[in-house]
């Protein structure tokens, strides 16, 4: 995966990214992707491209538990979130959703860097740094579910949650 | 080596002891969605193919946050979950009867319960000492359908609270200033454990604000020990059977012990746009405040709204601050219309509004106009929370949020107590 990175602060929360004043949007997901991020940068959704990074800093996607808000972030054709650290909810609904959700040191990235990331190999390069960063594999049990694509997909497939290896 | 509650809970989950950091697989004995992550939730549900639901007593589903609804969308989802609820015998809670978070405590969550719940506050339960945690949609339709769900087993932060809170201070502001003191993700992971002399002797709609709002600061979950408040909780609402002891091991590891003097607290503000963003009473300043909002699972509680409506009572409220009350449930507007509380709001001036999420959430039902400042009992004040990304929200105890309202800018209830 490979695009550029949009960046953003520290606490960015749900509210930001999928605000409740369009709670009735949440069942029209499309078009509720449309708002993505529109109260940290109002016109986000239409400048980003498809495979491009969301970058936060510090706690991102802390506060309400809503799920809509990284599957909209998948919806808008973002690659994955990175982060310096994620809230607890948000990093689990992002691996429910299929999103991979990458957690390393973000104070180097800035707007428009082109980023490549290789999940597998836990690595994130700045190509326009000329930098590389590691970042640490998911749980085994959170592996598996990105892998099948998300937890319904992860469920239908295997029936239960699966902690071993 | 003796274990925390949550670590206790979590082996009676799993048929085994757990450690912290274990992962695990864990039935769940309460679930719940509301309307606003519901209708994924049984999207998502008949996406895995379930054809039923494991436990339908315990599988809740709330019509609270657009209630009664103000948009057709809003109304089809409800149809949504009207019908989800019919088809597989789960209880729907309707429009007007409650917050989640509080009719779950009020008549579904037991000591020793693993609650998981599809609304980020679901850690509320977690004052009657179960585990309970908020999940996202799709881990909240899973439980549903399993029974089970996976956990990785919390490290815990022991808050020791001693010394006596004084007058005019709330547990509302001892929760606040922890979560400034940890910020809001000091937290993350963790469960958070409440102890000593101040908790001990702390009625349960107290420890409910304090466990609601440990998310705040990146929580797992805010748990309590059960005791004789607990029982006598669960007694109110007819359910003493459901009372057990429990607490931890007195050898249980602690990640941190954090010491908390309640003697030396404060009325407690926090600013936009962060809830760690706290400031003690005498540092906030002059700020007029143009709507008052008393409600929310965090502080919407007939203990609450009986603070206000005393500390109110034979006044009018500040002229250019209107005044919106909504009531955590109908019980508690019962509760509040036989003894005369809310009589006493609605003479001060106040709005009274049917018992759900509406304001709080940026719904309906007191959403905030451009540049204006809201003071709220509610448990977020995130950019844009109230329905506006160009309000102002500060969070204060029900005490703060009355004398405010008498004044019209953020007062010290100190001042009127």
């Amino acid at each position: 995966m490979k695009g550029k990175a949009w960046k953003f602060g520290d606490n960015i929360s749900t509210d930001l990214i999928c605000p409740g004043r369009l709670f009735h949007l949440r069942s029209n997901l499309p078009e509720l992707a449309k708002h993505v991020l529109e109260d940290a940068d109002p016109d986000f959704a239409s400048k980003m491209n498809r495979g491009d990074f969301v970058v936060g800093g510090r706690n991102f996607g802390l506060g309400s538990s809503r799920e809509h808000a990284p599957t909209i972030i998948r919806l808008a054709g973002a690659s994955a979130v990175v982060a310096s650290s994620f809230a607890r909810i948000f990093f689990r609904n992002c691996i429910n959703v299929g999103l991979p959700a990458i957690e390393l040191d973000t104070s180097g990235i800035e707007q428009g860097d082109e980023l490549e990331a290789d999940p597998e190999a836990g690595v994130l390069k700045n190509l326009t740094k000329g930098t590389r960063m590691n970042f640490a594999p998911l749980p085994s049990v959170m592996r598996k579910i990105l892998d099948d694509g998300g937890l319904a997909e992860h469920i239908k497939k295997r029936g239960d949650f699966e902690l071993a290896d | 080596m003796g274990q925390t509650l949550s670590e206790k809970i979590l082996s009676d989950k799993c048929d085994g002891p757990v450690k912290a950091d274990d992962f695990i697989i864990a039935r769940t004995d309460v679930s719940l969605a509301q309307d606003g992550t519901g209708p994924l939730a049984v999207r998502q549900f008949e996406s895995v193919g379930f054809t039923s639901v494991a436990n339908p007593e315990e599988t809740l589903f709330f019509l609270d946050h657009a209630a009664p609804s103000p948009r057709r969308e809003l109304s089809n989802d409800h149809i949504r979950l009207r019908d989800f609820a019919e088809k597989y015998g789960c209880r729907l809670v309707d429009i007007g009867e409650g917050i989640c978070h509080q009719v779950a405590v009020e008549d579904h969550v037991k000591p020793g319960d693993l609650e998981v719940g599809a609304d980020s506050h679901s850690c509320m339960g977690g004052a009657l000492g179960a585990f309970a945690t908020g999940m996202g949609s799709t881990d909240v339709a899973v439980a549903m359908g399993l029974g089970r769900t996976w956990l990785r087993v919390p490290r815990t932060f022991k808050i020791e609270v001693t010394g006596e809170i004084p007058r005019g201070v709330q547990s509302k502001d001892l929760i606040l200033c922890l979560i400034g003191m940890l910020g809001a993700d000091g937290a993350t992971y963790r469960a958070l454990e409440f102890h000593g002399p101040v908790v001990e002797t702390m009625p349960v709609s107290d420890r409910l604000t304090m466990a609601n709002m440990s998310v705040e600061a990146g929580a797992k979950t805010g748990i309590f020990a059960s005791d004789e408040f607990t029982r006598q909780y669960l007694a109110a609402h007819d359910r003493e059977r459901d009372f057990k002891e429990i607490r931890p091991d007195p050898d249980a590891e602690y990640e941190r012990v954090i010491h908390i003097n309640a003697s030396e607290l404060v009325p407690t503000v926090s600013f936009p746009h962060t809830v760690d963003n706290t400031r003690p009473i005498d540092q906030v300043g002059d700020i007029p405040i143009q709507q008052v909002f008393i409600g929310s699972c965090t502080n919407g509680r007939l203990e609450d709204l009986r603070l206000a409506a005393k500390m109110v009572s034979g006044r009018k409220r500040a002229r250019r601050t209107r005044v919106i009350v909504t009531p955590a449930s109908q019980r508690v507007l019962r509760n509040a219309l036989d003894d005369g509380t809310i009589k006493a709001l609605v003479d001060f001036g106040a709005t009274v509004t049917t018992p759900g999420c509406g304001a709080c959430v940026g719904v309906h039902g007191g959403v905030l106009g451009d540049g204006e400042a809201c003071l709220a009992t509610t448990n977020r004040n995130f950019k844009g929370r109230m329905g506006n990304p160009e309000a102002f929200i500060y969070l204060a105890s029900p005490a703060t949020a009355a004398a405010t309202a008498i004044t019209g800018k953020i007062t010290d209830p100190r001042e009127l107590v």
